[in-house]
This record gives C-alpha cells, structure tokens and sequence, in this order.
C-alpha cells in the first residue's frame, strides 16, 4: 500500500525531523493509510482505500472529489461519526495530537468531539435542530462541555453569534433556524464549530448550499476565523474554485483513494495526475468558447466494483496495460533532474508524462 | 441577427399571499417575477443567471405555461400565448420544451425509459404515428448518446448523467424549436457536466435549437450562451452579449456577482480585489422601494430609493452599452471568473 509513501511526502515537506508524534510542531491531525468500507445487502463497498494526510496548525487542507470519492467518509471516520453498521473502519490510524482516536472508547472521543475536533456541514438547514432556538443549541456546547449555567450558555451563545456577524445578535439569540436565511444558518454552524475553540475543523462542503455572493462572504469568514484562532483546516468540497481561493495544499481523492497531493500552485499550473488534469481542463475557459468542452469520457466507478489495477484506467487517455494490472501507489514527484518536489505525489505510472504535458 | 422566436413583454408573475379561511383577502403578493422584458432569437442561446430566490425559474414556468403571467405577453412568434388555453395551448407546447435541474425526481421511476420518452407522443400523437413510437424513441437515445438496447430499463438502473440524458431525449422527442433548460448540470458531477454541456451544444446545432439556458454557474453560462440576462429578485436588471456581460459589465450587482465566483486558479489570489455584497437577498413579498439592489449597493444613494431604474442603454461607449438597470451603471475592472 501507499501508507509509507505519502507519510514521506508530507513529512518531508514541514517536518524534516520525521513523523515523530508527541514532537513539537508534528502535524495536528495525520490519518495514515485509513480504510473504510460498507457493507450492505449488495456486497461490500470498499469507499476508502488507504488514505493518508496530515494538517497542521494554521493550514488549511482541501480534499477535492466527486460524489463517491471518499471524501465525506474520510472526514466522518476522523470525526467518528461513521454510521456503523453499515460502515466500519477497517485498517490505518488516525492520529490526533500523537494519540491514536480509533484506539479511543465512545467517551474520550466525545470529550474530544467538538471541544477540539469540530465539523461543520453541508446543509445546515437539516444539521440544526428546527425544535430548539439557535441561542439554546449554540449554549448547549458550553452546558455540556464546560458546565454552563443556562443564563452563563445563553450569554456565550451570543457573544459567538457577534463573532460570526450575525446582526443584532441579542434579539436574534431566541430565535428558531427556519427563521434565519441560508447564509446566517451557515453562520451558526460555524459559530457552533467554533464555540470551544478546537484546534482542528473539518468543513464539509460548508458552501455548497449557498448562493456565490453569500458563499463569498462565509469562505471570507472561515478564513479570517481559522487565522486569528491558528486553527487547522480540512476542506472538502468537489468545487475547484473554492479550493483555488483557500487552500495551502491539495489532496485529490478518486474512488476511495488519494491520487494526487500537491501544494495548492503547483497541483493547478502542473497536474502530475489524468484526473487531476481532466477536470482542470474540463472548466469552461475563454479561449476555447464555442468549441467543445473536453470532458472525461464515462462514469465515477461503482464502489461495489472498482475496476482493477488504478481504479482510474477505463477513463483514462493515457492508460496502458500496467494500469489494468497493477494498483500505482503515489510515487514522489520530482523534476526531469531528479529534484524532489516537495509535498508532491501522483499515483500513476505515468505521472512524469502527465507532468511534461501540462 | 436572426428574428426573435420568442418575445417577452413585461411579463409579470405574482403569488398573492392571503389571510383569512373563510373570507379570504389579499395582504400582499410575492413578486416573483416584476415586469421583465427580452427577445430570443432563433438558434441562440440565451443564459440566464441569478441567485436563487430571484425569479429565474419562475420565468421558465411561466415561459412554459405550467404558470399564468399575471400580466404581460409572451410572443411565440409573433403570436401572445400567455392567455391561451385548451387546443392551442396544447399545439404551441409542442414547440417550446424543458430540461428539469434534477434527474433524479424529474423521472418517474416507475415508467421505463421508452415510456418516459415515449410519453409526449401520447400527447401529440401526429408527431409520431403509434407504429412508428419505439424507433422514434430508440433514435432519440441514440442521438443523446445512450445505448438504443435500454429502453425497457427504469430510471434507476442509470447513473445521474445518463438520467439527464434521458431527460434531454424526452425535451426533443416533439422536435421544439426552443428549449428551457432549468440549471440542467448543476446537480451532476464535475467529470460529467462537460459531457452534457457537449451534447446540448451538439444537439443544437443539429436541431436548430434556441435555448434560454437558465443556471447559477457563471462559467457554464458564459461558455454555452451568446447573450447573457443577469436577475435580480424578480427585475433583468443587466442583459447583452456574453462579452458584454462578462467583460464590460455596467450593473453593481453583475459585478458583484463575477467577483464573486471563485476563480479556479490560485495565482495571484492574495491579490484579488473581490466585491463582498453585505446581507441576503430581500424578501419578494416586500421588496425595496426604487431599485432592488440599492439595499446591498456601495453606489446607492438618495435617488435609488425613490426612482426605479429602468433596464435601457446607458450613454457609454463601446461595448459597455449594453442594457443595463442602474442609475449609475458604468464599467469596473471585474476578475474574471472563466479567462
């Protein structure tokens, strides 16, 4: 597997003292070589296959895919909020802060979960309690984790709704979550991922929901949010140009593997992947306005059946009779001269081709 | 430019918002869509954006008829077919079709794919003779690139781009002369939005089609379409060329929208100079006095509140003269979202 490979690659690039947990400055969260799979009446679907990343304190990571990627899941076995059965973890490690959470019992985690750990997620419309007001379940954070008094909840739950800018935030603090729009309903979602200041968010698609001016100013906040609090970032999201806006580095997931990682500049002037370099080109560009799209011929593939050898191959333009064979792991990325590049791994055979072309 | 197919002259559609069981009366109305007016043209598309909540789907219902206009006319031709009914209604839908957004609801899962593309030539039997229906139908799945052999298989035997293939078969199968398509790909994965881009690109000039392509996607809007209308709550406050749109946009709110759009490209993003509108959009059932936008506008003043600007070609010169809706409309260097 690709476990040894890409925990090189990203040591490599900020921890040149090695993956040693426990050391100062080691990365924040490292998931390493993970495996998730769901078994359901129809067989067994493999939705991630070995995965590995790490973030740091301050970065800001994104996992760009389409439906079906793996992305979501990854992110939920970190959180662990895998819907189990169906879904088991069943392999790798997912380190936080040196210590191993699927090693944990449900209690360490939930004291971990939202005091340090926090998600926000797609929709918040249908992730917010509509029985309760915003103000008592953004007050529920600090009840249950910091023992609270109502009255002491309630007063923090307003001083975090001024913090994400929710506009006159103390007659608002009683009020119920259809009667907020989408974006302020974002706003709170942030807010309660936020309450008790972790160290590392996990954003799910966090607007994906939204309207491009509101997503402008939620992405804004996020960010502002993340560098006062020197916050890590996970960033999920299948819109390329999101993660053009926001990301330090880049990690491409295709049928329940990572593909291709790379620090955000690079992945988008050079692609050392197909797929990588099959959306990029499959964005509408000025020069090429009335000609045909290039687009990826055929289907994401179906997780019960994942074609063998690079789970890519039926799509891919380049792909030989290795491709069909052999699983690629992610092969550090260098230049014709032989120069590591930092942080970068593809895995396909033919990644220096796929590179030279781009 | 070719003549206009399909005119629209102050269309208006408004839902009344009541009070009362018994006796009921009108306290207000939402005003979905407010006075809109535009041409389209044979064998063009026209995009048309905006952020939900601003009308643009309740223009294609009533573009349809699945809607009556409150007020206004929808010309097909030189012919209103906002109040017609019965017969000709039928006749006239015939020549104007939409593609839904979602693939997934907008099929019935318990009709095979040959009867939901079948199912138009039940409606209007003289365009395909009932001897002659499963050919036609094979046909057309072979011209929206599925294999002919399916058509006796469900809809959920088929993954969402090829659903929305189906539902594209199912627009032509009357052969229309104009087709709406409601934010046809913005439900389907980024690997195959392109593929279906093609295809309607394909199919339109194989057809001879006008499209009013209705989306959120700015690039996608930009790359399909020849002109471009830009909504908002219920007003066209911005309409032109693509290049006019894109390029030299003179309404504060398509500049901020451009802006807006995350530009799938890291390069010199730390200094890209974005417009970040405060607040939501307002409420269609009490929207602002003047012009809509004022409330989210850094150029508004005194006279946007009391005086309604009209969508009309500014006094500026080259191609920022286009139409647009504000009292202080003139060009603003805009990223670009697709160059």
């Amino acid at each position: 597997m690709s476990s040894s490979m890409t925990t090189g690659v990203s040591s490599r690039k900020a921890d040149p003292r090695g993956s040693g947990t426990g050391v100062e400055d080691a990365p924040l969260l490292q998931v390493r070589d993970l495996h998730v799979e769901f078994r359901t009446r129809d067989g067994v679907a493999r939705a991630v296959n070995g995965v590995d990343y790490s973030v740091r304190a301050g970065e800001t990571i994104a996992i760009l895919g389409e439906s079906g990627s793996g992305k979501s899941v990854t992110a939920q076995a970190v959180m662990g909020i895998l819907d189990s059965p169906p879904g088991f973890v069943t392999g790798g490690e997912i380190l936080f802060k040196g210590r191993d959470l699927l090693k944990l019992g449900q209690d360490e985690r939930r004291k971990i979960r939202g005091s340090q750990l926090a998600m926000i997620f797609q929709d918040a419309l249908s992730s917010l309690n509509p029985v309760h007001s915003v103000g008592y379940q953004l007050g529920e954070m600090f009840r249950v984790h910091r023992d609270a008094s109502r009255k002491e909840a309630k007063a923090r739950a307003v001083e975090l709704m001024d913090r994400v800018r929710i506009p006159a935030a103390k007659e608002r603090v009683n009020d119920y979550p259809h009667q907020f729009s989408g974006g302020m309903r974002q706003r709170i979602m942030i807010a309660m991922a936020l309450a008790l200041e972790p160290d590392l968010i996990i954003a799910d698609e966090p607007t994906t929901a939204l309207d491009v001016t509101v997503q402008a100013q939620v992405m804004e906040l996020l960010a502002e949010l993340q560098a006062e609090y020197n916050m890590g970032l996970i960033l999920i999201t299948h819109d390329l140009g999101v993660v053009a806006d926001v990301a330090d580095k880049i990690a491409v997931m295709y049928a329940g593997r990572i593909v291709e990682t790379a620090p955000v500049h690079e992945l988008y002037a050079r692609p050392a992947h197909p797929y990588t370099r099959g959306l990029l080109d499959s964005i509408p560009r000025l020069d090429q306005k009335g000609q045909e799209l290039y687009a990826i011929k055929g289907l994401p593939p179906n997780l019960l059946r994942i074609p063998k050898g690079c789970a890519f191959n039926p799509r891919c333009p380049r792909a030989q009779e290795i491709c069909r064979q052999e699983v690629p792991k992610l092969f550090q990325v260098t230049e014709d001269d032989g120069t590591e590049l930092a942080g970068r791994g593809s895995a396909c055979f033919f990644w220096k081709e796929t590179l030279h072309d781009a | 430019m070719a003549e206009p197919i399909l005119e629209v002259r102050n269309l208006v559609k408004h839902y009344p918002l009541t009070q009362g069981v018994l006796f009921k009366k009108q306290i207000g109305a939402v005003k979905a869509v407010d006075g809109i007016s535009f041409e389209l043209h044979k064998g063009e598309t026209l995009g048309i954006v905006g952020e939900s909540g601003c009308g643009k789907s309740t223009l294609a219902k009533v573009l349809m008829n699945l809607e009556r206009a409150t007020a206004g006319e929808v010309l097909f031709k030189g012919e209103d077919i906002s109040k017609l009914s019965g017969a000709a209604l039928k006749a006239v839908r015939r020549n104007i079709q939409m593609v839904f957004q979602d693939p997934y609801t907008s099929l019935n899962p318990r009709m095979t794919v040959g009867d939901i593309i079948g199912e138009p030539f039940e409606i209007h039997p003289e365009v395909a003779p009932k001897g002659d229906r499963r050919k036609a139908v094979q046909d057309l799945l072979d011209v929206v690139g599925l294999n002919p052999e399916y058509i006796n298989r469900y809809p959920h035997q088929f993954s969402g781009g090829q659903r929305q293939r189906i539902g594209i078969a199912r627009g032509l199968a009357l052969k229309p002369e104009i087709i709406i398509c409601d934010e046809p790909v913005s439900a389907l994965d980024v690997s195959v939005q392109a593929q279906v881009i093609n295809l309607l690109e394909q199919l339109q000039g194989e057809f001879d089609l006008s499209y009013m392509f209705i989306a959120h996607d700015l690039s996608i809007v930009r790359h399909i379409s020849d002109r471009v209308g830009v909504m908002y709550l219920g007003k066209m406050v911005e309409i032109g060329s693509d290049e006019q749109i894109y390029e030299h946009a003179t309404h504060p709110y398509t500049q901020a929208l451009l802006s807006a759009v995350p530009v799938p490209d890291p390069t010199g993003r730390e200094g890209r100079e974005r417009i970040i509108l405060s607040g939501d959009i307002p409420s269609p059932a009490n929207p602002p006095s003047g012009c809509r936008f004022r409330t989210r506008c850094w150029k508004a003043e005194e006279r946007c509140s009391t005086e309604l600007p009209l969508l009309a070609v500014p006094s500026l010169e080259g191609p920022a003269a286009h139409e647009s809706a504000c009292h202080f409309a003139a060009e603003r260097e805009v990223e670009q979202s697709a160059a």
